[in-house]
């Protein structure tokens, strides 16, 4: 069974960790200088696909745009689950991953406090803020979903149900009091995740690595996190309407309204990265240069082509030129910018830590069996936890299609 | 800072670049100094082998008439340290006597200041070092061996520099310019290396910290070393 053997692979993810932790962190392929590798660049990648949901969900709530109803919960369970794996980064590449409660402000009898003019911490307060705000946001607009399934559900369901219904009745009050408390968490939300990709993007610019310390990085991370947001959401719709038959309720006209908002997230990409080369490589900076020279006609050349390629070439053809655009070819883009930003972040780490500012500090790095794992668990372990989601709750929501007395239709 | 001198010590260093030979003796005596870990070839082609203190090589012009340039590269205990403030743990910090410190017990390993350092002179324990027999028995019990998962980087063998405190202040008096060498200064043949208190005008150090031949590595980055090279200007 498909839950099996994702789950296999995300056990053995798992292990390789469990194994890391015994033997020591030198175990992945990380070295001097390159001291932050796969775990980082996998980190940067979950969290911006957590963008996913607050785009299609928050925005589009907050716009009113009603196409945006049977894809809401799919998208923001993509978003807390893409959350919770990649909040697990920070800790698989911690060198001392045991004491990984230092990075919290707790009360301690020596009276350390952990040290917030660091980017780190600054991830760990907003990524902890996020993880929190869209977990709220995802259960909220289940409780009428799940009071219903109540109803009909025996065993150990029930009590699941039951529990999370919070003893939900349909009152006009809790209709009202429900709709008000979405609008509002849309609204935090949408702010919480600019921060949260913000700050991700501030752990390199704030460094003076050279490429690293570029003013463009806050927003370039925000655009990039909505655009493989939305990509993995195509992916996963796509797979959802099949397996679960929902092509009645996923429609065409949403994966054409997805894709064209794909592609307008491509071309926002491609205007960032284009921006960022021109300054870089108009400027002219010797150690800046390095790094420019290596990813795009150097040792990461193949690598960023790839990039430019899928993240925008492919798009643009598939999405742009209306008689190609259908799910089928959306999904395919998807999957191509799911590879893209990947590759993506890791063009962004390695280069720069390859190629520090005094040459006699420059390494290569090739990733391990163990951060390969590790990587490849993660995508088997969201896929598990999506398909353990849809069998326990409706993947589309079933209240938003039926009409009760306090929606604005 | 001790009860003799009024103001407190600000340690650094000058290494002279026209009698620097290369050697790297210097690089031998941090290692025996500070209980550096031993890598083998397999780690060592891998970029983990640990050199608090290198010598960078540089070669100018070509073949007859080609001229090498040495450098010792250690850690320049930055006033301005990159390094400092990205810790989130504060396991880098600087304290009074202007000195980098790492406080090995309380990194947790993120390694952002590694990356952040542009000097490339911190280095990370990937595992539990080991020595293998009996290389162990020449340890120094002053220094502490560091655990896998723990940054490391030349202290300005501060270990040394609180022994000289200590000596001086139970036998009553100031300390001396020279009281202090650190393994480096000490084990250098050429004499090209010098440790002392920039904070006293008539230390060697500072006498060489302001000649004309002076300079400091990657200076216009703002991050005011206290390690000064000494070069003749072309």
């Amino acid at each position: 069974m498909v839950l099996a053997l994702l789950g296999a692979i995300a056990a053995w993810g798992l292990a390789a960790w469990g194994y890391q932790i015994h033997t020591g962190i030198g175990v992945a392929g990380i070295r001097r200088p390159v001291f932050w590798g796969l775990y980082l660049v996998d980190f940067v990648f979950w969290i911006g696909i957590s963008h996913a949901g607050t785009l299609i969900s928050a925005i589009l709530r907050l716009t009113d745009a009603n196409w945006r109803k049977p894809v809401t919960r799919a998208a923001e369970a993509i978003t807390a689950f893409a959350l919770m794996i990649g909040g697990m980064f920070p800790l698989v590449h911690l060198g001392r991953v045991w004491l990984f409660y230092w990075l919290f402000p707790y009360p301690n009898s020596r009276l350390l406090w952990p040290n917030f003019r660091s980017p780190l911490m600054w991830d760990v307060t907003a990524i902890s803020t996020y993880l929190t705000g869209s977990l709220i946001f995802l259960y909220l607009p289940m409780i009428p979903d799940v009071a219903q399934l109540a109803e009909k559900a025996t065993g150990w369901r029930l009590l699941l149900y039951k529990v999370m219904a919070l003893g939900w009745t349909g009152s006009d009050r809790e209709w009202h009091a429900l709709e008000r408390a979405m609008k509002l968490m849309a609204g935090i939300i949408l702010a919480v995740a600019v921060s949260v990709h913000s700050v991700v993007a501030w752990d390199f610019a704030m460094s003076i690595a050279p490429m690293w310390h570029s003013t463009i990085f806050a927003p370039y991370f925000v655009v990039g996190a909505i655009f493989s947001g939305l990509a993995g959401l195509i992916v996963a719709l796509n797979i959802i309407r099949r397996t679960m038959h929902l092509e009645s309720y996923l429609l065409p006209h949403h994966f054409h309204n997805l894709a064209k908002l794909l592609l307008l997230m491509s071309l926002l990409w491609l205007y960032f990265t284009f921006a960022e080369h021109l300054t870089i490589w108009y400027g002219n900076e010797p150690k800046e240069m390095n790094v420019f020279g290596a990813r795009v006609s150097g040792k990461f050349s193949p690598e960023f082509w790839i990039m430019v390629f899928v993240n925008f070439v492919v798009p643009f053809v598939l999405l742009g030129i209306r008689r190609l655009r259908n799910i089928t070819t959306a999904t395919i883009a998807s999957v191509g910018v799911l590879i893209g930003m990947w590759l993506e972040r890791y063009l962004i780490i390695v280069p720069t830590l390859s190629m520090p500012r005094l040459s006699a500090g420059w390494g290569r790095y090739s990733p391990s069996w163990v951060e390969i794992s590790i990587t490849v668990a993660t995508f088997a372990a969201m896929a598990a936890l999506y398909l353990v989601f849809s069998k326990l709750f409706p993947i589309v929501s079933v209240w938003e299609f039926e009409p009760h007395e306090q929606e604005d239709a | 800072m001790s009860e003799q001198n009024k103001t407190p010590h600000r340690w650094g260093m000058a290494i002279d670049l026209d009698r620097c030979t290369g050697c790297q003796a210097c690089v031998a005596a941090c290692h025996a100094e500070n209980n550096l870990s031993v890598s083998d070839a397999e780690s060592a082609a891998k970029g983990r082998a640990v050199h608090w203190i290198r010598v960078d090589r540089y070669y100018e012009g070509e073949f007859p008439d080609v001229r090498v340039k040495y450098r010792p590269v250690l850690c320049q205990q930055c006033d301005e340290a990159p390094c400092e403030p990205v810790c989130p743990v504060y396991a880098t910090y600087h304290n009074d006597e202007g000195l980098n410190v790492q406080v090995y017990n309380r990194c947790v390993g993120t390694r952002y200041c590694g990356n952040n350092c542009p000097y490339s002179v911190r280095f990370f324990n990937w595992f539990d070092p080991v020595w293998t027999e009996p290389l162990q028995l020449q340890h120094n019990p002053d220094v502490s061996i560091r655990e896998g998962g723990v940054m490391e980087k030349c202290t300005f063998c501060v270990q040394r520099i609180t022994r000289a405190k200590d000596d001086a202040r139970a036998e009553g008096r100031a300390l001396k310019d020279g009281d202090i060498q650190t393994a480096c200064t000490q084990s250098c043949p050429a004499e090209a290396m010098v440790f002392g208190d920039l904070n006293d005008p008539e230390s060697w150090v500072s006498l060489l910290a302001k000649s004309a031949r002076a300079t400091q590595l990657l200076e216009d980055l703002g991050t005011k070393p206290k390690v000064f090279y000494l070069e003749r200007a072309k």
